[in-house]
């Protein structure tokens, strides 16, 4: 998050005219018309590589193109200079058509300095030949170790057949500002507005937008810097091109998952959210916490996880339904307090932003391996309704979704989102606000003298709970077993009407989902499921596939407990069936692997286990979303009965 | 929360509610001689002196012997899990500043698996009132030694008695920012449980009592120095605080004026060795509440909501050709 210090322009500033003459014509020569691109910047942490991504994607998505950014984030504030692991930025994907992923490998780098580079060509997230920019301030550094390493690395980047151009990023913003660690980024973003042929007005008013909270000098500045680096390119680079740009017909907005997330719970009607930080969850509740106040609601940042969640417990069970947005290790802590809301039947929204496990993990980077445990993570019986975002927009309304069906059905509902989602942006249409979204006022009628607090009804087994301030209702909620009167009962049959109550509930709401609609065809030979973040991909694959002719389709899980019924039937109309999922799997390369101890990923142990049907799965928990490319070797193999080379495992 | 025409009638017609009203079906279970039973019986007879309506009174446990107290409270309760009962207590208050909130828990609970909660509900200082029933035991799981139980106990898991100093409530929670309130009071002088009930519940802000009791089952004769000899117990009195009766003066000689405000009295008070304090320790009204300060400026309603998602939707707002903001675009 840079932004460049006080001073305006320095001396060495090109005079007012001459720069509006260079913006007038950005390219020197045709561009070439292509349909997407993979674009990535990279610096050192705090070098404002992520700010110049997002407004890249910003200004791509206002042009009218499809996109999806992933920030490239290291797990430390300030890890060390030029260092592989360090290496901080932001991938856009732009294109002509929509985005639903993050797609494969970068076509276009621009890189701080070499080490971060090669961070990104170990991590083999760039194509054979991609064109690749690198700041050339190292290869004269005082320290000959820095000189010598950028000299290796640009000369095994040339070898490799990448196109390489060296950019004096450091002496061309040096003219304008004295410190151009703090500036660069605009300098590049002026770059790639010349590269990728992108409407100036739109640059500026982007970095307008960027700054909007800051001092005029500093806009100025980095306008200034903008319109260098785009003057700079038009002048210096040959690389132009040009992605056909789709008229924007409906409005828009572009968010990350996150920020979608904390909309939702505007949204939702819910008025309290209690939370602990945890990567990548909180900014959700960053943002949550700017907004939600100016709408009479609180964000309560508790003193643990416990305490986050059984705070919104105490709140939902006082008034409307509350929140608790956490990640893996959370989820884990609030396992109990979770239990003790299913056994008292308190709705309570759980959002969880998955990230690599187990224990600490990968904070920042993604993996579905919360699946399990959102179901049954609590000790005993403890039906819960678990369901999965696929898409930023999706984010924002199965919040609402979500607090809907635990006041419904007096239930817990976790949604899974997960890393890959939470920073990722993505327009999609402007939600239209609908008052039927929210939740109704509380209830403080006077009970009838003859209701029970547990009046379970036969058909849903959903009871009527009763609220503090409601007369006639005094009962004392409790997490032992208890009878229809909320008293403590261990009588066995007591025991389990609570537990067929509480699991009835999960059936009916069964009952009133539809399975999401085939992605291809209705039969062919290999389906592939997923769930959650990876359904872009996974559909881009099925589509790239159908396009050369492979009977392939895909099915997108929404609700992961209860399950949709009628998956079974689409099963059964395909020849074989795997599940794509960003978590482990057992390789059954392993010469220790067989059919009796092989561990599936997670949907796919729970489609085998209800349907006996042999499903096989894929997937990787490399701690990156899943490509296409990665799908489409995976279901090849599938479909050639050959062991897939499973994705790096 | 709105409250239909009858309801408001009915409210008027029954004011006047009696010990009864707050005694629920359930008939207590604790073991006889057991000092839960003053405590509940302080607890109805608070509410019906201040005329508290059941269905606006809230009662919130843990687990443990103590934690049983709300389902014998006819008023809405919560018993809940070990350890928590503050954060759900906190979850209640902060959107109903309308109901009045008890957390009862015990020694266990608080002091021990729920400590990190304690320290900071004595920090947030919400409006409701603590009472910590410590016997200085493990009871409803039979007799292991607590975070406050005396060094060199004997119980099942300290067979050759607790290896450990206890750790002492008072000077623990004084000692913490924001503490607003703080007393102590035995559950064996009824008249003081009460006064001290009463002085809590009044309190604006987090009231913490440590109510000594006894526990007749696995701490037999624990307090009974403190019983039998009422010199051990040093009343502090004060007009802002405790004021004896002529009858219990008589017999606990052993007093001190303590102005409650004095926090470092109360810390020296709280660190007494051979005697027990008794009274309010700590009492400062002017400490900011959290659900004050986090309560909404505003009521929550649906046009609120609508324009300030339309606010947020301006920011990150893509339009067609032409098109403008709807508000306050940039």
């Amino acid at each position: 998050m840079t932004e460049y210090g006080m001073q305006t322009s320095s001396h060495d500033a090109p005079p007012n005219e001459e720069r509006t003459a260079l913006r007038k014509s950005p390219a020197s020569g045709p561009a070439e018309v292509i349909q997407e691109h993979i674009v990535e910047i990279v610096s050192d942490s705090g070098e404002g590589a992520q700010r110049c991504g997002q407004s890249l994607a910003s200004i791509a998505a206002r042009s009218g193109h499809g996109i999806w950014t992933v920030e490239i984030i290291p797990a430390e504030i300030q890890p060390p200079h030029r260092s592989i692991a360090g290496a901080s930025g932001n991938r856009v994907r732009m294109a002509a058509h929509k985005v639903t992923n993050v797609g494969d490998k970068a076509d276009l780098v621009i890189a701080f300095n070499e080490q971060v580079l090669l961070s990104r060509l170990n991590a083999n997230e760039i194509k054979p030949g991609a064109t690749i920019l690198i700041e050339e301030m190292w290869k004269c550094d005082k320290d000959p170790a820095v000189a010598e390493n950028y000299e290796k690395v640009t000369a095994e980047v040339r070898s490799k057949g990448y196109k390489l151009f060296e950019i004096p990023m450091q002496t061309e913003c040096q003219k304008y500002v004295p410190d151009p660690t703090k500036g660069k980024n605009m300098f590049v973003l002026g770059i790639l507005c010349t590269i990728y042929s992108l409407d100036t007005a739109l640059a500026e008013a982007q970095v307008r937008l960027t700054f909007a909270k800051k001092d005029q000098k500093i806009v100025d500045a980095n306008l200034e810097l903008l319109a260098a680096g785009q003057a700079w390119a038009a002048e210096n680079l040959s690389v132009r091109y040009m992605i056909p740009a789709a008229p924007v017909v409906k409005p828009q907005i572009v968010t990350n998952g996150n920020a979608a997330l904390a909309l939702g719970v505007v949204a939702s009607g819910m008025e309290v959210c209690s939370m602990y930080p945890i990567t990548p969850a909180t900014s959700a509740s960053h943002y949550l916490s700017t907004i939600f106040e100016k709408v009479g609601c609180v964000v309560h940042q508790a003193e643990d996880e416990i305490s986050a969640a059984t705070f919104a417990i105490g709140a939902s069970y006082a008034g409307k339904c509350a929140v608790t947005i956490t990640s893996g290790p959370g989820l884990s802590l609030k396992q109990e307090a979770i239990g003790l809301a299913v056994m008292t039947e308190i709705p309570l929204v759980v959002i969880d932003v998955q990230r690599g496990g187990p224990s600490t993990g990968l904070p920042t980077k993604v993996e579905q391996g919360d699946m399990m445990s959102a179901m049954f993570g609590s000790h005993g019986d403890a039906p819960k309704v678990v369901m999965a975002v696929d898409s930023i927009e999706d984010c924002f309304y199965s919040v609402i979704t979500a607090r809907k069906i635990a006041e419904t059905f007096n239930m817990v509902v976790v949604i899974l989102s997960d890393a890959a989602l939470s920073t990722a942006q993505q327009p999609f249409d402007r939600p239209e606000f609908n008052p039927d979204w929210l939740a109704p006022p509380v209830n403080q009628s006077a009970v009838p003298e003859d209701a029970h607090p547990y009046d379970w009804d036969e058909r849903t087994g959903i009871a009527t709970r009763f609220i503090p301030g409601q007369p006639n209702g005094m009962h004392c909620l409790t997490g032992l077993a208890h009878d229809r009167d909320s008293h403590v009962a261990y009588d066995p049959q007591i025991n389990e009407e609570g537990l067929l109550n509480r699991s009835r509930k999960l059936a009916a709401l069964q009952k009133t989902l539809r399975l999401a609609p085939v992605y291809g065809d209705e039969e062919g030979d290999l389906l592939l499921i997923g769930w959650g973040s990876t359904r872009g991909a996974i559909e881009e694959a099925v589509k790239i596939m159908r396009a050369k002719g492979h009977k392939v389709s895909s099915l997108h899980l929404k609700f992961i407990q209860p399950m949709a019924a009628g998956i079974d039937a689409v099963m059964k109309r395909f020849g074989k069936v795997m599940t794509i999922e960003n978590n482990w799997n057992d390789p059954e390369s392993d010469p220790l692997i067989d059919p009796s101890n092989r561990r599936y990923s997670h949907l796919a142990m729970l489609l085998r286990s209800r349907w006996l049907v042999d499903v096989d799965c894929w997937g990787n928990a490399r701690g990156q979303p899943l490509k296409p490319a990665e799908i489409i070797e995976a279901a090849m193999a599938k479909l050639d009965d050959k062991k897939p080379t499973a994705g790096g495992q | 929360m709105t409250a239909s025409m009858s309801q408001c009638l009915m409210q008027m017609v029954q004011t006047d509610y009696q010990i009864a009203d707050y005694q629920s079906d359930i008939t207590p279970r604790w073991c006889t001689g057991c000092g839960d039973n003053a405590i509940l019986t302080a607890m109805q007879r608070l509410c019906r002196d201040e005329q508290l309506p059941p269905e606006k009174t809230v009662c919130v446990s843990g687990i443990g012997c103590a934690s049983r107290l709300p389902h014998y409270m006819n008023a809405y309760g919560f018993h809940g899990i070990h350890g928590r009962a503050l954060p759900i207590a906190e979850g209640i208050k902060i959107r109903r500043p309308d109901l009045s909130v008890f957390v009862t828990t015990g020694d266990g609970d608080c002091c021990s698996i729920g400590a990190a909660h304690w320290i900071h509900a004595v920090r947030y200082n919400m409006n409701m009132t603590m009472l910590l029933h410590d016997n200085n035991v493990y009871g409803l799981t039979k007799k292991q030694a607590s975070p406050t139980s005396p060094k060199g106990l004997k119980s099942n898991t300290t067979p050759f008695g607790a290896t450990l100093n206890p750790l002492n409530p008072l000077s623990v929670t004084l000692g913490i920012s924001n503490v607003s309130f703080v007393a102590q009071v035995p559950d064996w002088i009824p008249e003081l449980l009460y006064d001290v009930l009463s002085k809590a519940y009044h309190h604006k802000g987090f009231s913490f009592i440590r109510i000594l009791q006894r526990c007749p089952n696995f701490m037999n004769h624990h307090f009974d120095a403190a019983v039998q000899d009422p010199l051990r117990v040093r009343m502090l009195t004060h007009a802002d605080g405790l004021r004896l009766k002529p009858e219990l003066s008589r017999i606990y000689k052993n007093q001190e004026t303590h102005d409650p405000l004095d926090l470092n009295r109360a810390q020296a008070l709280a660190m007494l060795d051979e005697e027990i304090p008794v009274g309010v320790l700590y009492s400062n009204p002017h400490v900011p509440c959290y659900d004050e300060l986090r309560k909404g400026k505003r009521p929550s309603t649906p046009q609120l909501v609508e324009t300030v998602l339309n606010e947020e939707f301006d920011k990150v707002g893509i339009w067609p050709e032409g098109q403008q903001a709807t508000s306050n675009g940039e």
